[in-house]
């Protein structure tokens, strides 16, 4: 927590202070309220005049229009502070993830990311706006009322010690049972989430095993599991609110119980006059100490959830990017060649190297195959490029210059990247394609057609609105071959020196491959093209074939004298297509 | 251009919804009542209490400078304290009855939302996102239940004390009364002016914060493609924008809404000035008898506005709980698949399939699969392939019964599927789909998932078929490994488990839809051995993109745009040199 609220700056202090006088204003002009009263009590049983009331009454709503006009003041100051905050604290986050590499992301679980962005923030905010201002405001109410009442009786001060006592430990026993399963609702929800989502995930899968009373069954038990847990929080909670508001009322009997004992062992007139309104100030007085003690529980059982929350957001903000660029801006003599040099790559806490000794070199114009079976790290492979993961050893080349030289965006925008899993963002089409920013100025309308084109993705045409048609989020509304079309468009428009096409064919269907195949082959010559493919067709006509298996390479050269000389090569050619085809 | 649909949040139909959530509370109507009366006497309580406090004042105000009539202070005190004690203990059983009541009726709308989702159409859960059905499940049924477990009863109580505390206040004093009544609606009004107020920018801050949701989430999830397009600072504008919208709505709504506390506590202090110096009139007059009466007003204008304040905040609160209820409502009124009306049963299947011109449409514009006739008899292995969209897993949904023809019949020995139970229909089936299903779970329990008096030899065997065993040997705890989000266990790998699955179902018939799409090429190979022991003697089908996997097979129908254009063997069709022979060679041509 307290990292966190290093983070505030300069204004916010400035705002925290301003905060802190408007309250100690505030509780003075508060307190002072019911030392009107107690001047009002004498004057009515006196049957003064109304105008020497009003007099009086008149300060009391001055006083009392004081203590509206500071805690507005007040609050604009809190609510700016919190908020402007949270503003802050959310930007930092998302900028840092922002920088994250790939296995920063893996690690942290897009899922996590999110709620850290958010929810937790949510969180800190709602502790800032409510938390700091009671935190503030009760100790100076408390210590503040206090005083004033100890020139009254002490009796009646234990009185209210003795309240206080029992509220604060009502709380916090009632909390402390409470804590553990408001704690658990947390794993519980998710697991009804869980079991819904596969259940719905699965539906024909269940259907078809006839799984529907299965099923119902995991959901019931998951179901059982959150109600009881929170039927017992619940019913712990709920003792709260009897026990607060017995204390309110009962404290009130007790004081003037203890006034009237006062009073009746008081002799004069005059002094029982004073002890009568002592004691008809003090009970408003106490429900002050009362209600300020009872909120500053209330924040010390926020603290540990906010806590919970700051840590995981510090846990973000304390993580430095792994991947860092270098100072190169990316002009070369040389374009479009890569060249990987003994590379070899390893995950963190990894024994196993993923990639070794990975080397060979692609010259400008020429498209290289990657194919293996799964777990050769034919997709890892090209992922080094772009500098997704860092290698572990080795060296890689592009335009004859190591990445690692390279600022970041000078190394990436000389590369068009196609990924497995076609992803699109929320906006139109046009949006999507004219995506991030190349160092170039933004393709135009016929440069955009063009690529569609290029990419088969005719039906855009067909869309309402065209390139202006809407994509939802997460692309929902195409379909999956469309979406990987657009997305293999958008990495065409940024006319890049490499475009790297990690398993994208794989989607399309053999003639659309195809067609596209030969688009690309016309009207990007000049590009170099990396491909990671599954079917021996797609690439059978490229200019390199690299085979990889476990992560070596097993082969190296064209379909033809790799049939002759590669065993894998011609067994996954083999259980493709058959020996005639061939 | 579409744009997404807006959430509603204000309740359509109130009084059909209010009735409908109250339905569900019916098992306890007798708890219901219970808790109902005790708030009733609590709440009596609560209102006789400030005659308490105005008693001890006359005894002591009266005899001020005599006598103070001690015994009888302390007795009425006692009077209070016990009284007080019991509303406390009376309240806090009405909490634990309501708390149980709501706990038990949100349980009771989860668990019929989860019943509903096994009895819905496939049309429907096709065309809905899981993540609206979820939020129905979890979000929708808080909100449902928190707003019943603290508006129900406030809304008794409230009115109650309104209406005790005004009876009150008129026998006490007239002229009193329409004073504190005056202040109190003045506050309220103010009360009322800053909800309205602040309630806009809470909806903007509701949106903002949707908006950030969803930005943040498609960003992280697309990270490496905004790297792989330096689209960092085109995304970082993105979310300023939206961050900074966000900013000033959550300061507006919450520096408006925080207006509200100070300001019924100025028109508390208001009230009491006026009682104070009206009621010091009064008294002055001797219109009033005592000037504990004047204590206890001051009380009274207290329990007055203090329910009108929640009254208000109820108000809202039952507004947002029957929107959320009429989303639940809304899964549950879907209508359910109709009822069956078997007439026949399969139990020994010999596994002839003939499908006679079959047409069908997801929605009656689109027509799918136009006029579909193919028969199959017992033990063939029959291919469908075609483009995508040509409509190969429509044909499975049908044939699965998981849509219904629009004509035409689909016949499984002769007997028309719809004389069928779906169950039948079902259990003639084994089925391994392209998207691998497997659940949070041991490998044990998934690949026997349902099926009942399965031997852990029988699931050893079936790993050991599809080449599963040395893997799952070689995971901490073997077949006992836990399956979740941090086991590593790859694509391939999840459809050999449920290839498992199927095999242990032990099925008459097979239905394979992509089934080796996400397995290499050399894996596939092996599992198409296993598969041709599974599919030995069995009619299967087989839905492939990789032609290479069909070739075998003993029909392939070639279908296209929702139409059989071809069928025959491979050579057959090859031979033909017609649709499929173009499909096939476009693998190899250039």
């Amino acid at each position: 927590m307290f990292q966190i609220l290093k983070r505030l700056k300069a204004r916010e202090y400035c705002l925290l202070v301003l905060i802190t006088g408007l309250i100690t204003l505030l509780v003075w002009l508060e307190l002072e309220i019911p030392s009107y009263i107690e001047k009002l009590t004498p004057l009515i049983e006196a049957k003064a005049p109304s105008s020497e009331i009003w007099k009086i009454g008149g300060k009391m709503l001055l006083c009392a229009f004081g203590v509206l006009v500071s805690s507005i003041a007040m609050n604009f100051c809190s609510a700016k502070m919190a908020a402007g905050f949270s503003q802050r604290l959310r930007k930092d986050i998302f900028y840092t993830v922002e920088g994250f590499s790939l296995e920063q992301i893996q690690k942290f679980s897009t899922a996590s990311l999110i709620t850290r962005s958010t929810n937790d923030v949510t969180q800190i905010q709602g502790f800032l706006s409510m938390g700091i201002h009671v935190l503030i405001r009760s100790p100076i109410t408390a210590i503040w009322a206090l005083c004033k009442i100890s020139s009254a009786a002490w009796q009646s001060s234990v009185a209210t010690a003795g309240a206080v006592v029992v509220l604060v430990v009502t709380i916090i026993i009632a909390v402390s049972l409470a804590l553990p399963r408001f704690k658990k609702m947390q794993t519980l929800t998710d697991n009804i989430n869980r079991v819904t989502r596969e259940n719905l995930e699965g539906v024909r899968v269940v259907r078809a095993y006839n799984a529907e009373d299965y099923e119902g069954k995991k959901f019931e038990k998951a179901n059982d599991a959150l109600t009881k847990n929170s039927t017992f929080a619940g019913r712990v909670m709920s003792i709260m609110n009897p026990v607060m508001s017995f204390i309110n009322t009962s404290l009130t009997i007790v004081i003037y119980w203890i006034g009237s004992v006062l009073i009746s062992r008081s002799p004069a007139l005059a002094s029982q006059n004073i002890i009568f309104g002592q004691t008809m100030a003090f009970s408003s007085m106490a429900m002050q100490v009362v209600t300020s003690f009872m909120l500053l529980t209330m924040v010390f059982v926020m603290l540990p959830r906010a806590s919970v929350s700051a840590k995981r957001i510090n846990e973000i903000l304390t993580t430095p990017s792994t991947i860092v660029g270098g100072e190169f801006n990316g002009e070369t003599e040389e374009k479009g060649t890569v060249e990987f040099k003994n590379v070899n790559f390893c995950y963190p806490d990894a024994e196993e190297n993923v990639l070794e000794n990975i080397t060979f070199s692609v010259k400008r114009g020429q498209s290289v195959a990657f194919i293996g079976s799964t777990g050769s790290g034919k997709s890892t492979l090209i992922n080094l490029i772009p500098r997704f993961y860092d290698i572990s050893a080795g060296q890689i080349l592009v335009d004859g210059v190591d990445i690692k030289d390279y600022q970041l965006s000078a190394l990436r925008n000389k590369i068009g990247y196609i990924s497995q899993r076609a992803v699109m963002f929320s906006g139109s089409v046009k949006d999507n394609l004219i995506f991030g920013d190349n160092g170039k100025p933004e393709p135009d309308d016929d440069k955009l057609d063009n690529v569609l084109d290029v990419a088969c993705a005719d039906f855009v045409s067909k869309m309402e609105g065209q390139k202006d048609a809407y994509i939802a989020q997460g692309g929902t509304n195409v379909s999956g071959g469309q979406k990987q079309r657009l997305s293999i468009a958008r990495g065409l428009a940024r006319d890049p020196e490499i475009l790297i096409f990690d398993d994208t064919f794989s989607a399309l269907d053999y003639k659309t491959d195809k067609k596209l195949r030969s688009n690309l082959k016309k009207a990007y010559p000049n590009t170099t093209k990396l491909i990671v493919a599954q079917r021996i067709g797609t690439i059978k006509d490229c200019d390199q074939i690299v085979v990889l298996d476990n992560g070596r390479m097993v082969g190296i050269g064209k379909h033809k004298a790799l049939l002759k000389n590669c065993d894998i090569y011609r067994e996954i050619a083999l259980s493709q297509l058959s020996k005639e085809e061939l | 251009m579409p744009r997404p649909p807006q959430i509603n949040s204000k309740p359509q139909n109130f009084k059909k919804s209010l009735k409908r959530t109250f339905s569900y509370t019916r098992r306890f109507y007798g708890p219901l009542i219970i808790a109902i009366f005790l708030a009733v006497i609590t709440t009596v309580i609560t209102l006789i209490s400030p005659n308490f406090v105005s008693r001890i004042t006359d005894l002591i105000s009266t005899n001020l400078g005599g006598t103070i009539p001690l015994n009888k202070i302390i007795k009425t005190c006692v009077i209070a304290l016990i009284l007080y004690a019991v509303s406390a203990v009376l309240n806090y059983i009405v909490g634990f009855i309501m708390v149980t009541i709501t706990n038990v009726v949100s349980k009771n709308l989860r668990k019929d939302i989860s019943r509903k989702i096994n009895v819905l159409p496939l049309s429907f859960l096709d065309s809905t996102t899981h993540g609206e059905v979820l939020s129905r499940i979890t979000n929708d049924v808080d909100t449902v239940s928190s707003s019943l477990n603290n508006s129900l009863l406030s809304l008794v109580t409230s009115l109650l004390m309104i209406v005790g505390s005004l009876v009150a206040m008129f026998i006490k004093n007239y002229i009193l009364a329409l004073c504190a009544i005056a202040t109190s609606l003045i506050g309220l009004l103010f009360v009322g002016l800053v909800m309205k107020f602040s309630q806009k920018h809470f909806i903007a801050q509701q949106r903002a914060l949707g908006q950030l949701n969803g930005h943040i989430e498609e960003i992280y999830a697309g990270h490496n493609i905004v790297k792989a397009y330096n689209a960092e600072d085109e995304v970082k504008t993105k979310f300023d924008k939206i961050n900074n919208s966000l900013y000033t709505s959550a300061w507006k709504s919450q520096f408006i809404s925080g207006m509200m506390m100070p300001i019924m506590n100025f028109i508390g202090n208001l009230s009491f000035v006026i009682v104070c110096v009206v009621g010091g009139v009064l008294f002055a007059k001797g219109i009033i008898p005592s000037f504990g009466t004047i204590a206890a007003f001051i009380i009274y204008t207290r329990l007055f506005s203090q329910p009108l304040n929640q009254l208000a905040q109820v108000a809202t609160q039952l507004q947002s709980a029957l929107a959320a209820s009429e989303r639940v409502f809304e899964v549950l009124d879907q209508e359910e698949l109709p009822a069956e009306h078997a007439t026949k049963q399969i139990t020994d299947c010999k596994g002839n399939v003939e499908f006679s011109h079959v047409r069908f449409g997801y929605n009656p514009d689109r027509v799918i699969i136009k006029d579909f006739s193919a028969k199959i008899k017992s033990g063939q292995k029959v291919a469908i392939v075609g483009p995508t969209g040509a409509g190969k897993t429509t044909l499975v949904n049908l044939l699965m019964r998981f849509y219904e023809v629009d004509s035409g019949k689909i016949c499984i020995d002769g007997i028309d599927t719809r004389d069928l139970t779906r169950e039948n229909v079902h259990d003639l089936f084994s089925m391994v789909l392209q998207d691998t299903w497997i659940y949070e779970g041991s490998i044990k329990d998934n690949v026997i998932y349902s099926k009942e008096g399965v031997t852990s030899q029988d699931v050893v065997a079936a790993c050991k078929t599809v080449g599963l065993h040395h893997f799952i040997k070689t995971l901490p705890n073997g077949y006992d490994t836990i399956l979740d989000e941090n086991t590593s266990i790859s694509a391939g790998q999840k459809q050999l488990l449920t290839i498992a699955r199927a095999m242990l179902q032990n099925s008459p018939m097979l239905i394979l839809d992509e089934a080796t799409s996400s397995v290499d090429t050399r894996l596939e190979l092996l599992i198409q051995k296993a598969m041709d022991a599974l599919t030995e003697n069995r009619t299967s089908f087989i839905i492939a993109h990789r032609l290479s996997t069909i070739k075998n097979a003993d029909l392939i129908l070639v279908m296209r745009d929702g139409d059989v254009v071809e069928k025959g063997t491979h050579a057959e069709l090859l031979s033909q040199n017609g649709f499929y022979a173009e499909l096939y060679n476009s693998q190899f041509e250039e």
